[in-house]
């Protein structure tokens, strides 16, 4: 079988280097299936997150050869074996242990957004009535497997390291989830602008471009909240509108 | 004496899957203290990965349907060695929790006139999963969490439980680790409530993850409690079979609930040739009757494809071993024909089957839309576990409570597709609010150091040198059980696979890890490899006493049902002496009511 060079990053708490591997690579394999077979042979301590190994997870994000991705969908054919394929840790967050790093920030900025808040049921059973094309934008962004990606690559948190003052890309998304929720009735406007740092995206896009997901994550989520915080905080006419009329979009 | 955090809840919850999460809300609800702990960081356990959707008689989309018919659907794929008040239970109060998720945000996929929207699934009379695309478990689990974290909860993401203790004959706490930096760690508990999940990793086929080490199953069997129905094990039909790397993945039942269909190398149907007695009135005659039923003609009955899947894989296994499989050793999964029937049928089976076509797509090179899947049996799912009280879900440990896929009786001999979600939500909600009465009307049990000091002596043993590699070793009984204890048995092979299974244990006692304590996967793995022997074990000395064929058990050495048989449950107990324990014990009777609706849907 072909063998391929993997140059690994191991480490602990930021210090560490990389690491050469062999690995035999298989028809279909992908750099997770490399990773594994390195650690079951000869690194047996090396740390890599994993779960389901078909991209529905979002366990197992690093950097191949620079590029932020799973790892699990991450077909060995695609990239070039000639050379050795560096696997490294999401570098926006502090590092654990090798691939490892401490996601516990995304866990946490998303307790900074008020839960879902529903209106009382429409009918006597208890249920809503709920059309198809009212959820479908919400369903684009329950597509999320909070790999974390797009709060990888976001320069805010990555480059300015303005952990505190926003929330990053997945958070934003979870907020539009939420806003757009044909049954959620919190007005959401202060707190997107205030607690959640919406100003500070400049739609750079390179969220979306990471997402396994493929969600739109700027054009279908974050800009149009942009837009309800601009007419919330600067058309009082505009906000009065929808709160009368209900917020389906 | 090694350092040992120690923290103080009142309900301590184990696993952070469906069933987890939902017992966590339930026991929190009631106002007592409750910490959940999971090996993987939140969001990420099975429960994720579900596809299809969750069985619940909500009647959206057939209003015949009602939980009387679910109840008998569920008896007869179990072949009726299901606990039937569990299976009333779970069919009566199925509807109530699904709709609840709907309060606390999901997003279920619609019927035109603004309702939940069901869907087809093996073994299920009429369309009742209700679902998202065939994501499901995503939805589900994000629900559990987003509602689960503003509960006053405490998550300990990444920590490892690796025993149970007792004082008095009930549970007082748990011990475990911390996997980050491998610290220890103490809870002390008035309850505890195991919602760990299953056994698959057991099995070098199959769909689940590392975590799959049967860890519940294993800490119940040593605090002493009962394990029932250890040797069904359901092999899911439709698993990947190319390219290797992704062999066992899972390819959702949703696919044939679309009106996909299962043909050998000669372009046959082969599921229209062997359809058991049991649904022959139940089953189409011919392909056309099984597309109108796809598409929702009440008039028609379902396609042979939709039988149960214990069956589906055995025809599967046969038409492989004749020599009309696949070219990689499957049969072929094709959706793509409904393009002969519908006009935008591309798209069609891109909105239904998003994450199907993106796995082919991404992982083996083939579009759905145009060509057929290669399919095979994968390891899935063990109905049998931990056993429990149907109403409180209380193990047979006082202040021992399981729920979701780790505890038994629901399913029988087999376990329908789309009633492990709704298991989880009934019998998580259920043992959590058993769980929180039982710690309300008891004090807190003492604590034994001895034991604690114990434990922690022996979960630091891989690193005193031992020469064997935790995951060879895992690897080598991965393969055994595939081969000797897979889906097609038989008593020599069985024998076999006892004696290696001592073998195996001998390898495990010399299992070393190498490097510290810090988010080592080598030592995690040689802790779990204990669980996932004790439970091969299980499933050994069960299939063995079972001499019959039911369900997930099949035999070619007794091929046919004993009537006798038809009565027990296959029971597991730790002996005094520490060694397993193997009877045969009479099933919980059927009411005259549960008997009555039995005998109405035949
Ligand atoms: C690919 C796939 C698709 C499926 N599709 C469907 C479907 O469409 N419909 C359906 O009904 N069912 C489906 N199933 C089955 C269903 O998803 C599972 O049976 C179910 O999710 C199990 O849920 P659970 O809450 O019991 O356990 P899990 O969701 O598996 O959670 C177990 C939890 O326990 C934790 N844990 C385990 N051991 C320990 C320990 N020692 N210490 C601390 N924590 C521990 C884990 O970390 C995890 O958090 C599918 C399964 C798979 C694998
Ligand atoms: S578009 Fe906004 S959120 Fe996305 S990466 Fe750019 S700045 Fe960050
Ligand atoms: S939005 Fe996309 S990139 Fe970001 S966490 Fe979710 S799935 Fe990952
Ligand atoms: S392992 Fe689940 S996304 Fe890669």
């Amino acid at each position: 079988m072909p063998t391929a060079t993997f140059k690994i990053w191991r480490g602990q708490g930021g210090v560490g280097a990389f690491e050469e591997h062999e690995a035999e690579v298989s028809e279909g394999m992908v750099v997770l299936d490399a990773v594994l077979q390195i650690q079951a042979s000869e690194a047996n301590d090396l740390a890599v997150r994993w779960n389901c190994k078909a991209g529905k997870c979002g366990s197992c994000s690093a950097e191949v050869n620079g590029k932020p991705r799973l790892m699990c969908m991450t077909r060995c054919s695609d990239i070039d074996l000639t050379e050795p394929v560096t696997v490294e840790p999401m570098k926006a967050f502090p590092q654990i242990k090798d691939l490892v790093t401490d996601v516990s920030y995304n866990y946490e900025a998303k307790l900074r957004v008020k839960p879902f808040n529903p209106r009382p049921p429409d009918n006597e059973d208890g249920t809503w009535t709920v059309y198809q094309e009212d959820i479908d934008r919400g369903q684009e962004f329950r597509k999320c497997i909070e790999c974390f990606l797009c709060q990888n690559v976001c320069h805010v948190l990555r480059e300015h390291q303005k952990f505190d003052e926003f929330i990053g890309p997945r958070v934003l998304i979870h907020s539009a989830y939420l806003a757009m929720h044909p049954l959620d009735v919190e007005d959401r406007t202060r707190d997107l602008k205030e607690d959640q740092g919406i100003g500070y995206c400049n739609i750079t896009k390179c969220c979306t471009a990471v997402c396994p997901e493929s969600i739109k994550i700027t054009d279908n989520g974050i800009i149009p909240l942009k837009e309800r915080v601009a007419d919330g905080f600067y058309d009082p006419v505009a906000k009065l509108f929808r709160r009368l009329v209900g917020k389906s979009r | 004496m090694a350092e040992v955090r120690t923290l103080d809840y009142d309900v301590l919850i184990i696993g952070a899957g469906g069933a987890g999460l939902r017992a966590a809300i339930e026991a929190s609800s009631a106002g007592v203290r409750v910490g959940v702990v999971c090996k993987s960081l939140l969001g990420k356990a099975h429960t994720v990965m579900a596809e299809g959707g969750m069985a619940a008689a909500i009647g959206n989309v057939d209003d015949r349907d009602n939980w009387r018919v679910h109840f008998a659907d569920t008896m007869r794929g179990g072949q009726y060695l299901n606990n039937p008040r569990m299976a009333e239970l779970h069919a009566k109060e199925a509807p109530e929790v699904v709709k609840q998720l709907e309060a606390w945000g999901a997003l279920f996929d619609r019927t035109k006139d603004g309702k939940i929207l069901q869907r087809n699934f093996g073994g299920h009379k009429y369309p009742r999963l209700a679902h998202v695309g065939d994501r499901t478990g995503l939805e589900m689990i994000r629900t559990l969490q987003d509602h689960g974290i503003h509960q006053g909860i405490d998550f300990h993401m990444e920590c490892t439980v690796t025993k149970l203790l007792k004082s008095a004959g009930s549970i007082s706490g748990a011990f475990g680790y911390f996997r980050e930096r491998g610290q220890f760690v103490l809870f002390r508990s008035k309850a505890v409530v195991l919602a760990t999940g299953g056994v698959g990793k057991a099995y070098a086929i199959t769909s689940n993850s590392w975590e799959y080490t049967g860890d519940g199953h294993a800490l119940a069997y040593h605090a002493g409690a009962d394990l029932i129905d250890m040797e069904f094990i359901q092999f899911h039909p439709t698993g990947m079979v190319w390219p290797p790397s992704v062999r066992g993945i899972l390819v959702t039942e949703g696919v044939r609930g679309e009106g996909g269909v299962l043909t050998n190398s000669e372009g046959r149907r082969f599921m229209f040739d062997d359809i058991p007695e049991l649904y022959r009135n139940q089953t189409a005659t011919d392909p056309e009757e099984g597309w109108r039923y796809v598409t929702g003609d009440k008039n028609a009955n379902r396609p042979p494809e939709l039988l149960t899947r214990d069956h589906v894989a055995r025809c599967i296994v046969r038409e492989v071993k004749e020599g009309r499989g696949s070219p990689h050793g499957g049969v072929f999964l094709d959706i793509s024909w409904i393009k002969s029937k519908l006009p935008n049928a591309e798209d069609h089976i891109k909105k239904k089957l998003p994450s199907m076509y993106h796995q082919f797509k991404e992982l083996a090179d083939v579009d759905i839309t145009k060509e057929a899947m290669e399919v095979g049996p994968t390891c899935h799912y063990i109905m049998g576990g931990i056993r429990v009280n149907a109403e409180t879900q209380m193990s047979t440990v006082p202040g021992l409570f399981a729920a979701g896929e780790c505890a038994a009786g629901l399913h029988g001999a087999n376990r329908l597709g789309g009633n492990s979600l709704s298991d989880l939500l009934v019998f998580g909600r259920r043992a959590g609010h058993a769980a929180a009465e039982y710690a309300g009307s008891h004090s807190p049990g003492a604590i034994d150091q001895a034991e604690v000091d114990a434990e922690a002596a022996k979960a630091l043993k891989p690193f005193d040198g031992g020469d064997e590699n935790p995951f060879q070793v895992q690897k080598s009984l991965q393969s055994m059980m595939q081969s000797l204890v897979g889906i097609v048995r038989t008593e020599s092979e069985m024998q076999e696979a006892v004696v290696g299974l001592g073998e195996l244990w001998q390898r495990y006692a010399k299992v070393g890890a190498d490097g510290n304590r810090e988010f080592n996967p080598g030592w995690h793995t040689a802790l779990d490899l204990a669980n996932q022997l004790t439970c091969s074990e299980a499933i050994a000395r069960s299939a063995l006493v079972r001499k019959e064929s039911r369900g997930g058990h099949f035999r070619i050495d007794f091929e046919g049902k004993d009537p006798e048989q038809a009565k027990v449950n296959t029971v597991i107990r730790q002996a005094a002496d520490g060694s397993m324990t193997v009877s045969q014990e009479p099933l919980v009777p059927m009411t005259d009511e549960q008997r009555q609706i039995i005998d109405e849907m035949k």
